[in-house]
């Protein structure tokens, strides 16, 4: 399996082995504005698919980011405490947040491709 | 030769009036100070060998200088005193300067919470007689005295709530909170454990009635509505909203925010309600003083009322007693240190008895009729957000922006220019980029007239295609538009004596 | 009415503009019945400002303020010198009726001087960072044990028994309601106890008052250690913020938050509020921390300007997940705390400390001196605890008859058998020579 793909609430994934990197879209960057903080989880974090795994602030609003994968935090990007704004500018690069390592890679079959995650954000206007 | 522009560029970086005032910490001189004290006597020293051996780094200033630096500073803020204060929900009515001279009295302002009671019998007879007046107001036949704002008030009526179901042997899970409440609601609800269960608005900006009924059940430890509500309009509905939270063995907590709308008109008792919290700094004219303090008694009927916090007033066998211990167990506890926020009971009780019964009265009806008239005035060039009358606040939504590149923001960024204190914005959720305006009573109508003229030019000037005028504003003011990124990614929350060494390299 | 400037006239014109025929068809939206025809009764009509002035000072008269009678009261709120300007300056309109400072470009004012606040309270405390207030010194330690519980994820907070007694009942109150758990050592009147020991792997903070309720001064290094290694938070509260001006503050003995009363600079005691309180912490928890923060910034010209920030935390944006929910605090106890530490500066600040200080400890040695009187302390700051042959409520109820307040009796804030002589007696700067002897010959009349 090779690609990036979406989940619903615009997190994307990026798949190695069993490895996920996970991060938010540029639409969800765009939504939110100036990224100001990310709270990242702890490294050795369990996190089950659909719940909180980060928390990304702007200037007026907080989102939760949600696991698109169940699995164990193995690496944040630490750079994003000094440099948040790297979400904004390389969202799907070196804006990424975690490292997940999968517990069950069939979730990912319920991910949306590229294509199909730009129809449903233009659904959203 | 080109003359520098006089706008901006005089040598000082004043401009006129507007003065630049460098931190209190950026004037210091060592030894200097503005308070000449008496000498020290002779004495044994008994500091537990914990005596200070760094400098606190505290400025040594004169008192010329403290007072030129604090008025200065003071000359940058907007202020009730200057002119119309629109921010809805927070009730920014003149502040009588009786109620100061009051609040300053001997024998009131030099008095020591813990004297003896026999000592401070005119300081309870104060608060008993406030206390008096804010039941009778509201119907209600018991009032906690001592949170000290609006979420303290909350917190202690929503724990009086859990402590009454507890009473019963189970605090239940959920409550109901309407999506278009304060953020103190939810945030009071959740910080003592409850579950915060949103309920939707229906499009006549009310409490989906059909909604709210169909989330009751047996889990639902009761609901918090703010009513006259956050889009300023009157629940309608609130007794059956009542009776239905009732039926299903709930508490019915009333956020008193907007009791200004109907003060000495509707006693929230004769509408169902347990518990609802007074701002004395909104209804009852005591100072915002850029943030508080602020003062929350909560009134709270006869179910509620034996689990009232401590301290509270009763009337003894030798005058007033204060109840400053519990013996029946049935309290929940204590929510602040001492008795509450007696400076502004003060300020609180001169201002109802400079107003009366009548007064009172005449208040809401005011402040209703201003917010009408406003609404009325500027229905054609903004967009109300719901049809019909308002009570003492209008909400408009941003629909007569529409295609403008203006929004809400610059809107509001706009009228400061023009010498107003924006209206709340973005607030209530419910409605797209929200404008709500409350005039309040104190307003003469020549002074509305001349906001409301104001606001139709600048609804007219954003629809005749003038973008980018507002997305520069504010020009005027002794700062533009502030970065609030930077300030939140790199955060600088104190001064620090490093900071001043590199200025000066 | 003086405060309502519509005319007769003008509600007419108005009712016409909106098209409504009375102020009543406004309130067309109340239920039938509960809408009042007429003024509600049972309450008297409107009054004249002289008639106001009259009523309520009648009221005033028949109090003994602290200006007309010796006093040596203390426990949590101090009877200090308030320089004329911090009144006078608090009472400028545009401090006194601005809102909270939302819109920044025109709340510079409050902007800079709430900067120049927790500037001082973190200079004052030895502390990182300070916030922009709190109600008042035992909720801002309220909040302080909820921000460790959240730290460390642990849910048991020990307090000292020399904490004020209305502190530990307002944080026993929400720990019992909000779900965490609080064990509070014995009284400690002696400032012997050894809180190391109920430490466990559970703590989620110690709270430690210093000085102590009782006046003690305590060296906290020993503990703040014990309290890291057992992976907890120490909360210090201090009561009387003068004394920072003359001790080691707590920021220097490994203190992780702080939390203070700070109404002895620049606010009357009010009896008993409104108050300011401090809240003070290392940097590294500036997430968790409640309560309004002024950061620093710039505006699109590029010059230095004042915003609040960090809004994530707070109730009107976290809504449910905020970290308090507090939303008004204490902005204009802050101002006149910050215009009167101005004032003092540093030599100032120390010199009042030192006064201090030095009139409790020439006070102590007079009253330590009449018979059956024990001092129980070795060490304090502007306070002390007496042991007295007899309960010291009816001491005191005794003095006030002779127009005396002797201090705060132990027992009127905590039921126990153990404090029922105890009386805690305070001096600050304001204490003269003349009330002196009025105590001590009081004293001693009233203990013969």
């Amino acid at each position: 399996m090779s690609g990036i793909r979406f989940a619903k609430d615009h997190e994307w994934v990026k798949v190695e082995g069993d490895i996920a990197t996970v991060g938010i879209s540029p639409y969800a960057q765009e939504q939110l504005g100036d990224v100001v903080f990310v709270d990242l989880p702890a490294i050795g974090k369990k996190v089950e698919k659909g719940k909180e795994l980060a928390v990304v602030e702007s200037v007026k609003a907080a989102s939760e980011v949600y696991a698109p994968v169940s699995g164990e935090v193995v690496g944040v990007n630490e750079a994003l405490g000094d440099a948040p704004g790297t979400v904004n500018e390389d969202a799907l690069g070196k804006g990424w947040f975690a490292k997940v390592k999968m517990s069950n890679k069939a979730e990912l079959d319920a991910l949306m491709d590229e294509a199909a995650y730009k129809t449903f954000c233009e659904g959203l206007h | 030769m080109t003359t520098p522009n006089p706008l901006t560029n005089t040598i000082s970086g004043n401009r006129g009036l507007q003065i630049e005032e460098p931190l209190i910490f950026e004037m210091d001189a060592p030894g200097r100070s503005g308070v000449d004290l008496p000498a020290v006597p002779q004495h044994k020293e008994r500091l537990g060998g914990l005596k200070r051996k760094s400098e606190v780094g505290l400025p040594g200033l004169g008192e010329s200088q403290v007072v030129r630096h604090y008025t200065k500073l003071s000359q940058k803020n907007y202020a009730i005193d200057m002119s119309v204060y629109p921010l809805g929900s927070c009730t920014m009515k003149h502040n009588p300067r009786l109620n100061e001279k009051i609040a300053r009295l001997n024998g009131i302002a030099d008095l020591h919470p813990m004297q003896p009671v026999s000592t401070v019998q005119g300081a309870l007879e104060v608060i008993d007689t406030l206390a008096h007046w804010l039941k009778t107001l509201t119907g209600m036949p018991a009032v906690a005295m001592s949170p000290a704002a609006g979420a303290h008030g909350e917190l202690c009526g929503m724990l009086t709530i859990r402590a009454a179901h507890l009473a019963k042997g189970n605090a239940r899970k959920r409550i109901l909170v309407p999506e278009s409440a304060h953020g103190t609601n939810p945030a009071t609800a959740a910080s003592i454990g409850y579950e915060v269960d949103p309920v939707p608005a229906d499009d006549r900006g009310r409490v989906d009635l059909a909604a709210f009924k169909a989330k009751l059940g047996p889990d639902v430890a009761g609901t918090m509505i703010t009513n006259p509500n956050t889009c300023g309009l009157f629940e309608n509905d609130i007794i059956d909203i009542a009776d239905a939270v009732h039926g299903a063995g709930g508490y019915f907590y009333c956020d008193g925010a907007n009791f200004n709308a109907i003060v000495g008109r509707v006693r929230p008792g004769d509408l169902g309600v347990d518990a609802m919290h007074i701002n004395l700094h909104k209804t009852f004219s005591t100072p915002h003083g850029g943030g508080g303090p602020g003062a929350g008694p909560v009134v709270l009927s006869e179910a509620l009322a034996p689990y009232a916090p401590l301290p509270y007033v009763t009337h003894g066998k030798n005058g007033f007693d204060l109840v400053e211990q519990d013996d029946s167990g049935k309290a929940f506890g204590r929510l602040k240190g001492f008795h509450g926020q007696m400076g502004m009971f003060t300020r609180a009780l001169s201002y109802i008895l400079s107003h009366g019964a009548d007064g009172l009265r005449q208040v809401s009806g005011d402040a209703v009729l201003n917010a009408n008239y406003l609404q009325a005035s500027l229905r054609g060039d903004l967009s109300a957000a719901f049809p019909g009358t308002c009570m003492h606040e209008a909400l408009f939504n941003d629909d007569f922006l529409e295609g403008t590149n203006v929004t809400t923001l610059d809107f509001a960024k706009a009228m400061i220019d023009e010498g107003y204190h924006p209206m709340t914005m973005y607030f209530p959720l419910v409605v797209h980029g929200a404008l709500l305006m409350e005039p309040t009573e104190t307003e003469s109508k020549t002074d509305l007239d001349r906001y409301i003229e104001v606001v139709q030019g600048l609804a007219r000037r954003a629809k005749g295609g003038d973008a980018t005028y507002f997305q520069g504003a504010p020009y005027h003011t002794p700062r533009r538009r502030l970065d609030e990124t930077l300030a939140a990614r790199q955060p600088i929350l104190r001064w620090k004596p490093e900071q001043a060494k590199k200025a000066a390299e | 009415m003086r405060y309502l400037p519509l005319t007769e006239a003008d509600r007419q014109a108005m009712l016409a503009k909106i098209g409504a025929p009375s102020v009543e068809s406004l309130y067309a939206d109340v239920p039938n019945g509960a809408l009042q025809k007429a003024p509600i009764a049972g309450l008297s009509n409107h009054m004249a400002e002289m008639e106001v002035e009259r009523f309520i000072g009648a009221m005033a008269r028949k109090n003994i303020g602290t200006n007309e009678a010796p006093s040596f009261l203390g426990a949590g709120a101090y009877r200090h010198h308030v320089p004329a300007s911090v009144d006078h300056l608090i009472q400028r309109g545009e401090f006194l009726t601005s809102y909270t400072p939302y819109q920044p470009e025109v709340a510079q004012g409050t902007l800079q001087y709430l900067f120049e606040f927790q500037t001082q309270v973190a200079l004052l405390t030895g502390m990182d960072v300070a916030n922009a207030s709190m109600y008042d010194g035992a909720t801002s330690t309220t909040e302080a044990v909820a921000m460790a519980n959240r730290v460390t994820r642990r849910k048991k907070a020990i307090l000292s028994g020399g904490l004020h007694p209305h502190y530990r009942e307002v944080v026993e109150t929400h720990g019992r309601h909000t779900g965490f758990e609080t064990v509070s050592a014995p009284l400690d009147a002696t400032g012997k106890e050894d809180l190391a020991k109920l430490l466990g792997p559970d703590a989620s903070c110690v709270v430690v008052q210093n000085p102590s309720f009782f006046g003690h001064v305590h060296d906290l290094k020993a503990l703040a250690d014990a309290v890291h290694a057992a992976g907890a938070l120490l909360i210090v509260v201090v009561t009387e913020i003068v004394s920072l001006g003359l001790i080691t503050p707590p920021g220097e003995m490994g203190a992780d938050i702080v939390t203070a009363e700070g109404q002895s600079i620049g606010n009357p005691l009010g009896f008993g509020g409104p108050y300011v309180g401090l809240f003070a912490a290392r940097e590294k928890f500036l997430r968790q921390m409640p309560g309004r923060l002024v950061g620093q910034t710039a505006d699109v010209d590029g010059r230095r300007g004042w915003v609040l920030t960090l809004s994530t935390r707070e109730q009107h944006i976290r809504r449910e997940k905020a970290t308090s929910n507090i939303c008004t605090n204490s902005g204009l106890c802050a101002l006149a705390f910050t215009i009167h530490m101005s004032l003092l500066g540093e030599s100032g600040l120390n010199h009042l400390a030192r006064l201090n200080h030095a009139n409790a400890s020439v006070l102590a040695d007079r009253l330590a001196g009449l018979p059956g009187v024990k001092l129980i302390n070795d060490s304090f700051f502007n306070e002390f605890t007496l042991q007295l042959p007899k309960p010291a409520i009816g001491v005191v109820e005794e003095l006030a008859k002779r127009r005396i307040l002797g201090g705060v009796p132990v027992a009127r804030l905590v039921k126990d058998k153990a404090a029922e002589n105890l009386l805690l007696v305070a001096a600050t700067e304001l204490t003269t020579e003349a009330e002196m002897d009025a105590l001590e010959s009081g004293l001693k009349e009233v203990l013969k």
